[in-house]
This record gives C-alpha cells, sequence and structure tokens, in this order.
C-alpha cells in the first residue's frame, strides 16, 4: 500500500495570533509551529495502515523553510519519507493554488491511498484536500473517524450533521482526518534519530510542472483584503452574590428581561 | 462576467437544513441590490415536488435535479450535476450552506469550476460593487475580509450566522437535466441519531460543560433540555472521555454560533475561546473568579455548578 499525507506545519492553537503591519498578513517571529492536529491523526493512520499491510508513508507539504520540522516530526513518528515543496514565487499561494502544487507532486510517485487532515486550524479553508483529490480525478470522503481497506476497497465512516454515515469507494482514494480517528503517538527519541536520515526531497513549482501563473500571493482567486480583530464584548456583568438560589434567580432575570435569549 | 446568484439548498428526507434558508434569505437580500436574479437549486430523490417551502425566501426561479441516483449525497454526482448548472447558466455567485455537506461539496465544486471559494463566511457585503466576505480564520481569532477574483465565486456560509427573512414571490420552476455519470462513492448506510438531538452548529442554545464538571454532565444535559438546547463540552473533557468528540467546541473542534453559551466549569482556554466567541450572548458559570473565560462572557457567575446549576434549572422551569 503506497500512502501518501498531506501535512501542514501551523501556529500552535494555543498562541495569541497578531496582525501584522501590512494589515493582511499575520505576525510570525514569536509564534510555535506545529503539525496541524488533524494532520496528525492522518499520519497516524497512515502508519496503522502500513503498519497492517505493508508499503511506504510519503509525507508531502508544502510552505517555507521552516516546514522541513512539521515534515520531520512525521518522519520521525514513522512515516518513509518527506517531499518539501519550496518555492518562494509559490509561497501566499491560495488554497486552489495549494492544491495544484500538491496535486502534482503526488502525481510523480505511485499512491493507493491519501491522507489528509480535515482542515487545517490556520486557514480554516476546508479546501486543499478536495481540490487535491479532484485533480487526480479520484473520490474524497471528508471527516473520517474510522476506516477499513480491503481487496482495493475502503470503507470510512465519515461524520454527517446528527450522526455517521458509512461510504465506500474503489481505492485509489483521498480522506481527510476527523478528531476520533485515532490517538497520535508520539515521536520516539530513536525515531527522531532515524528520521535525520530518511529522503527529503525539496521541489519547486517548477520541478513539478505547475504553471507559475496559478499559484503564489498574485496569483490568489481569493484575494485578502484585511484582517480585522473580532469586535471587542462588552465587559462582562458580574452576577454578584453568594446564595445559588440568588444567583440563579438574578442571572435568569438578566437573560430575561435584558439579553431577551430566554 | 457572470450574472445571478445560484444557493445550493441541502435537505434530507424533504427537510430542508435551517441553512439553505439563511442561504436564500441572504441570496435575496444581494441579488437585490445587485438587481439580479435569484435560483434556489435542490438536488435529491424527489426533488420537484420539494421546491414549495422554499418559495417563501424569494428565489425567482427553482431548479430541481430530481434522479434516483441523487437520493444520497454523493461529493461526485452533487459536484457534476451543479457545475452543468453553473456552466450553462454562467452565475456570478454561487452560495452554499457550509454544514459539513456543503464543506465538502463547495471545495470539490470550486476545484472542479477552477473558481475561488471563501469558505465559511460570517458576513457578506457589497462595497463598489464588488461582494466583500468576511471569515473567521485561526478558529476565530482572527476575522479575514477576502475578495473572490473572477466568476463563478463560490460562497459557503456558516450555519446559524445569517438572518432569515421571508420575501415571497412568484416562483417559476425549472428541472435540471441529471447526468452525474458513474458513482465513485457509494452511502452503504446511515447510522442517524433521532430527529429531536440538535446539531450543535445549528442549536440556539448550547450548555457547554469543562474540567469543573468532573464528568458529572447530568446537570448541564438537564438545563439543556429545558432551553431546548444542545450539549457542548471543551477538550479536556472530551480527552477524559466523558464526551463524544462530536461535542467538543473550539478550534480543534467545532465552532458554535448559538444566540446563547453558557459555558459551565470551563476555563477558557484561548482554543475553546476561539470556538464560541461568535456567540451572541455568553454566560460562564465557574468557582475561579480569575478564569479567563469570564474575559469573554457577557454574564459571570462566581459559583460551584453543582449548585448554581439546579437553582438555574429552577429558574427557567418558572418562566415555562
Amino acid at each position: 500500500m503506497e500512502i501518501v499525507v498531506l501535512v501542514k506545519q501551523v501556529p500552535d492553537t494555543e498562541s495569541l495570533i497578531q496582525i501584522a503591519g501590512d494589515g493582511i498578513s499575520i505576525k510570525t517571529d514569536d509564534l510555535k509551529w506545529v503539525v496541524n492536529p488533524y494532520d496528525e491523526f492522518a499520519v497516524e493512520e497512515a502508519l496503522r495502515i502500513k503498519e497492517a499491510k505493508g508499503g511506504t508513508v510519503t509525507i508531502i507539504s508544502m510552505g517555507p523553510a521552516k516546514t522541513v520540522e512539521a515534515i520531520r516530526t512525521a518522519l520521525a513518528m514513522g512515516a518513509d519519507k518527506g517531499i518539501h515543496i519550496s518555492d518562494p514565487a509559490a509561497e501566499g499561494s491560495d488554497s486552489l493554488g495549494i492544491a495544484k502544487l500538491l496535486a502534482a507532486a503526488v502525481k510523480k510517485i505511485p499512491f493507493d491511498l491519501i491522507i489528509a487532515g480535515m482542515r487545517a486550524v490556520d486557514g480554516d479553508n476546508y479546501q486543499v484536500a478536495s481540490g487535491v483529490a479532484e485533480l487526480l480525478g479520484i473520490p474524497q470522503i471528508t471527516q473520517v473517524i474510522k476506516q477499513e481497506i480491503s481487496d482495493k476497497k475502503i470503507r470510512c465512516h465519515q461524520v454527517v450533521e446528527g450522526g455517521i454515515a458509512v461510504v465506500e469507494a474503489d481505492l485509489p482514494v483521498l480522506f481527510t482526518a476527523q478528531r476520533g480517528l485515532n490517538e497520535p503517538r508520539y515521536a520516539s527519541l530513536p525515531g527522531i534519530m532515524k528520521a535525520k536520515k530518511k529522503l527529503l526531497e525539496t521541489k519547486t513549482a517548477a520541478d513539478l510542472g505547475v504553471d507559475p501563473q496559478v499559484v503564489g500571493t498574485k496569483n490568489r482567486k481569493v484575494k485578502i483584503t484585511s484582517l480585522k480583530l473580532p469586535p471587542a464584548r462588552k465587559s462582562v456583568t458580574m452576577i454578584k452574590g453568594e446564595d445559588p438560589a440568588n444567583l440563579a434567580a438574578d442571572l435568569i432575570k438578566k437573560l430575561h428581561e435584558e439579553a431577551k435569549v430566554i | 462576467m457572470g450574472q445571478g446568484i445560484f444557493v445550493i439548498t441541502e435537505q434530507r428526507e424533504g427537510a430542508f437544513r435551517k441553512v439553505s434558508y439563511e442561504a436564500l434569505s441572504e441570496g435575496r437580500r444581494l441579488a437585490d441590490s445587485k438587481q439580479s436574479r435569484l435560483t434556489a437549486i435542490i438536488l435529491g430523490s424527489g426533488a420537484d415536488a420539494l421546491a414549495a417551502p422554499l418559495e417563501k425566501y424569494g428565489p425567482d426561479t427553482v431548479l430541481t435535479a430530481d434522479d434516483a441516483s441523487l437520493a444520497e449525497y454523493t461529493t461526485d454526482a452533487y459536484t457534476t450535476v451543479i457545475a452543468e448548472a453553473v456552466k450553462k447558466q454562467n452565475p456570478e455567485l454561487i452560495i452554499i450552506g457550509a454544514s459539513i455537506i456543503g464543506k465538502d461539496l463547495s471545495a470539490r465544486l470550486a476545484a472542479r469550476l477552477d473558481a475561488g471559494l471563501a469558505m465559511d463566511c460570517v458576513a457578506i457585503r457589497i462595497e463598489n460593487n464588488e461582494f466583500i466576505f468576511t471569515r473567521p480564520i485561526y478558529g476565530g481569532k482572527i476575522l479575514s475580509e477576502v475578495k473572490v477574483e473572477g466568476t463563478p465565486k463560490i460562497v459557503a456560509i456558516r450555519p446559524n450566522v445569517f438572518s432569515i427573512a421571508e420575501a415571497p414571490r412568484s416562483t417559476t420552476s425549472e428541472k435540471l437535466a441529471v447526468s452525474p455519470g458513474p458513482a465513485k462513492t457509494k452511502v452503504v448506510e446511515k447510522k442517524l441519531e433521532s430527529a429531536e438531538k440538535i446539531e450543535l452548529t445549528e442549536a440556539d442554545v448550547i450548555i457547554s460543560g469543562g474540567r469543573g464538571t468532573g464528568g458529572k454532565f447530568e446537570l448541564i444535559e438537564e438545563l439543556a433540555k429545558a432551553l431546548n438546547g444542545a450539549v457542548g463540552a471543551s477538550r479536556t473533557a472530551v480527552d477524559e472521555g466523558w464526551r463524544p468528540h462530536s461535542d467538543q467546541v473550539g478550534q480543534t473542534g467545532k465552532v458554535v454560533s448559538p444566540i446563547l453559551y453558557i459555558a459551565c466549569g470551563i476555563s477558557g482556554a484561548i482554543q475553546h475561546l476561539a470556538g464560541m466567541s461568535t456567540s451572541k450572548y455568553i454566560v460562564a458559570i465557574n468557582k475561579d473568579a480569575e478564569a479567563p473565560i469570564f474575559q469573554k462572557a457577557d454574564y459571570g457567575v462566581v459559583g460551584d455548578l453543582f449548585q448554581v446549576l439546579p437553582a438555574i434549572i429552577n429558574e427557567v422551569k418558572k418562566l415555562k
């Protein structure tokens, strides 16, 4: 089984995000960078499938130089090799641009299965994985919490509103990992040592044969015009007192008469 | 340059999702300011018979794709049918509700049409005749305003954010030719909770519990029932195994926008706050007066939730 995992490096979710001086990007200096949490589920699932069925797990990630850390983390967990798409001219691509780069990289290697996180927790676009599946002409199954593979067929439990849909498709397939799929392992010390020696290739858009006119900030179809902080809330009204019955009566009165929400 | 606005509706056994009405209402508002036409699209088996409930939200036309192969949502068949309709009619804007299915569909459709998609938007405005879409990023820590180049432009709107307004008008119906091609995926089974369970992303009221519950959610469930709301949970409560993953609210869980969010025994980690900060009213109940949740709340109660919640339930029952 040849498995490809799409990984993105993102700011840790406990980070305070601040807007940079240009008003359309964020300050990146003091951020702690991690593997997108949903991509960790994807890496873990790929490793479990490989452990059960054999094969190789290839990590593909696009981003600036520091993205190598995220790829090395996945290699330390147990993935076999990595491809880093690194190209200043492709930086700032939107979801479709990134999907074009990733799909081009996948096309150059054998694959039976592609796994990605169901979304990246920075841009919250939910788009790149579906774009890759479309560009490769393969089925997508998003938000998966369980999968079984047998005889070149995959059966996935997909989260839908109000429950679960069980969806089947023939491989090759792309599915996206939702929380609940698994509990990702930590990289072991020997794993970290081994990861340093694993193959990690670097590719540019030109290496992948991607038209420079479809990637990069200036070719975005979705153009950011400004970033803002969410409007500040009015300061909190503390309900004063000690007696639970009085606190409750006061709160419900305010919700009923002042906020008019119950 | 496209013209007109498409709204892709979502229905399950003939019942439309609330976000479909929200999308139609927003579509009507935008079509009026652009002086263009609003078209609603229904896909499904028996879709032809489903147009009536949509009419009062003001589509000029309802397009139906009625075919047995569309009985269950599958990414490829739905994308193919909608992409064909888009190519024929060349709309300027396509609005889709950002439900789980809507996210899956809009992302695939955008790639199929090589079109820009503004995902999970919370506001749309028109400035110099251009659409400006507002979308939360970093789990809501930042609001990003975006323009979409070219047509069609696709926007997926966050459920529970846009208001529903009735605007009945005379609506014409048309049928879409359906040739979805061979199915690439097949829904073999559905395990749905009872229709009574309220989906977190669509709930008007959410009562959430965190570490402070110690895993005891009975009072939270009782208050949720009394207020006809849904139960949510912090990451801690989910990691401890007290609640299912599907209940988690936060940057790595569901992002919710109810009218009323009551956080019980939740200290307010930054990634939790990111998932609920667009709630209209936030109430925090916590033993610790210094908990960061109080900085995001509209109303705060410092107290033991096991004493305060029974009293609140009692007060709510008095109102009914």
